[in-house]
């Protein structure tokens, strides 16, 4: 596997630096950042948990099970290369979003939602 | 063998195989806070704990077995080093992480081997015992095979500390199958494992991952045994006292 191949990883990014000084490798830096999503039961969607480093995507899945999913939180998880995600600015925030405020008739308000109903 | 013979036996049993968790996730509880990346921290955190959960219901049920009214407690914190009967792989020293994840892997391999088959054993405890640990130790053997390829397929150096790993547990792994009285009379009434079963399909999953890791099958000159009389290493002392004194400084504490 090719990532493995990163120096960083050879003791786990704790290694003092290449010419043996005494200052720590700022282990966090060596490997990517990734998004998790997780899935509480089927029927619902995916959502957002968190964060966390891997080299790769199968490690990123493993963390994600142990970071994420201790508690029996998940049935199913998603990890995403964080650079991979498409945000958009805080800055084009009244762009984006003011106009939907009084336009309250793309509300879904005007339909009787019977009881006994979930996850609408 | 009567039924008072056959139930201490079944308690010793389930002794040895309680003593191999407990003291492996001691072992692996001493990785949190100090392993390389915070979410192999968690991982490791996990691990012991699935560990430690099979430890408390094998010495429970030891203790309940061999009809010594012993608890988990009493088992795990009042004996004495000669009263420990697991085997000397679990007791190593972490070493680097290297050598963690040796042990760890080939632990895993032979709890998986093992677990898998007293799922059917005639005796229904133990039965249900493998049944809930076996999940865990697949994720075990299969979380630290994948460090084992990394690392031995990975860089000269990452290669090259991987190799010394296993170089390191190796001494101790045929211990791991060797058979005696106990396990013979048990495996023979279909209630224990004959660990000299395990040898071979524990090793064949053990082989194909060195081999995808491009690592050596080491050849130990010499081997070590004796876990299972209580004869252990110099280091058993040590992590016991760590494992043991704040129980027996506060004898009856609660938290």
């Amino acid at each position: 596997m090719s990532s493995t191949r990163d120096p960083q990883l050879r003791d786990g990014g704790r290694s003092d630096g290449p010419e043996g000084s005494l200052q720590p490798t700022i282990a966090a830096s060596s490997w990517p950042l990734w998004e998790v999503f997780v899935r509480a039961r089927r029927g619902l969607s995916h959502v957002h948990v968190g964060s966390l480093h891997a080299p790769d995507a199968a490690m990123a899945l493993r963390n994600a099970r142990d970071v994420y999913t201790r508690r029996g939180e998940g049935v199913s998880i998603w990890v995403i290369p964080a650079d991979q995600i498409a945000a958009s600015s805080p800055d084009e925030k009244d762009a984006f979003f003011d106009p939907a405020d009084d336009k309250v008739y793309r509300h879904p308000t005007f339909y009787h939602v019977p009881e006994g109903v979930e996850h609408l | 063998m009567n039924d008072v013979a056959l139930d201490t036996r079944v308690g010793d049993y389930a002794l040895r195989l309680g003593d191999d968790a407990l003291i492996l996730a001691q072992r692996t509880g001493e990785w949190i806070a100090a392993a390389p990346e915070l979410e192999e921290d968690l991982a490791l955190g996990n691990l012991a704990l699935d560990l430690l959960g099979q430890a408390r219901t094998l010495l429970t049920y030891a203790g309940r077995a061999d009809g010594s009214g012993r608890s988990e407690d009493d088992l795990a914190y009042f004996r004495d080093e000669r009263d420990f009967r697991n085997c000397q792989l679990v007791e190593l020293p972490n070493g680097d992480f290297a050598v963690t994840m040796a042990r760890l892997f080939v632990f895993a391999a032979y709890q998986y081997e093992l677990y898998s088959r007293l799922v059917d054993s005639a005796d229904e405890t133990l039965a249900a015992i493998a049944a809930k640990a076996l999940k865990e130790v697949a994720y075990h053997r299969d979380h630290a095979g994948a460090w084992v390829r990394r690392l031995g397929d990975g860089t000269d150096e990452s290669h090259r500390r991987m190799q010394a790993g296993l170089d390191t547990v190796w001494p101790y792994v045929d211990e791991l199958f060797e058979s005696d009285d106990l396990t013979r009379a048990l495996a023979a009434v279909e209630i224990a494992v004959d660990p000299a079963e395990l040898a071979d399909p524990t090793l064949s999953h053990v082989r194909a991952v060195l081999h995808d890791a491009t690592l050596d099958e080491p050849e130990p000159t010499n081997r070590h045994t004796g876990g299972r009389r209580g004869i252990h290493s110099e280091q058993m002392g040590y992590l016991l006292a760590e494992l043991q004194h704040l129980a027996r400084s506060h004898p009856g504490a609660q938290w």
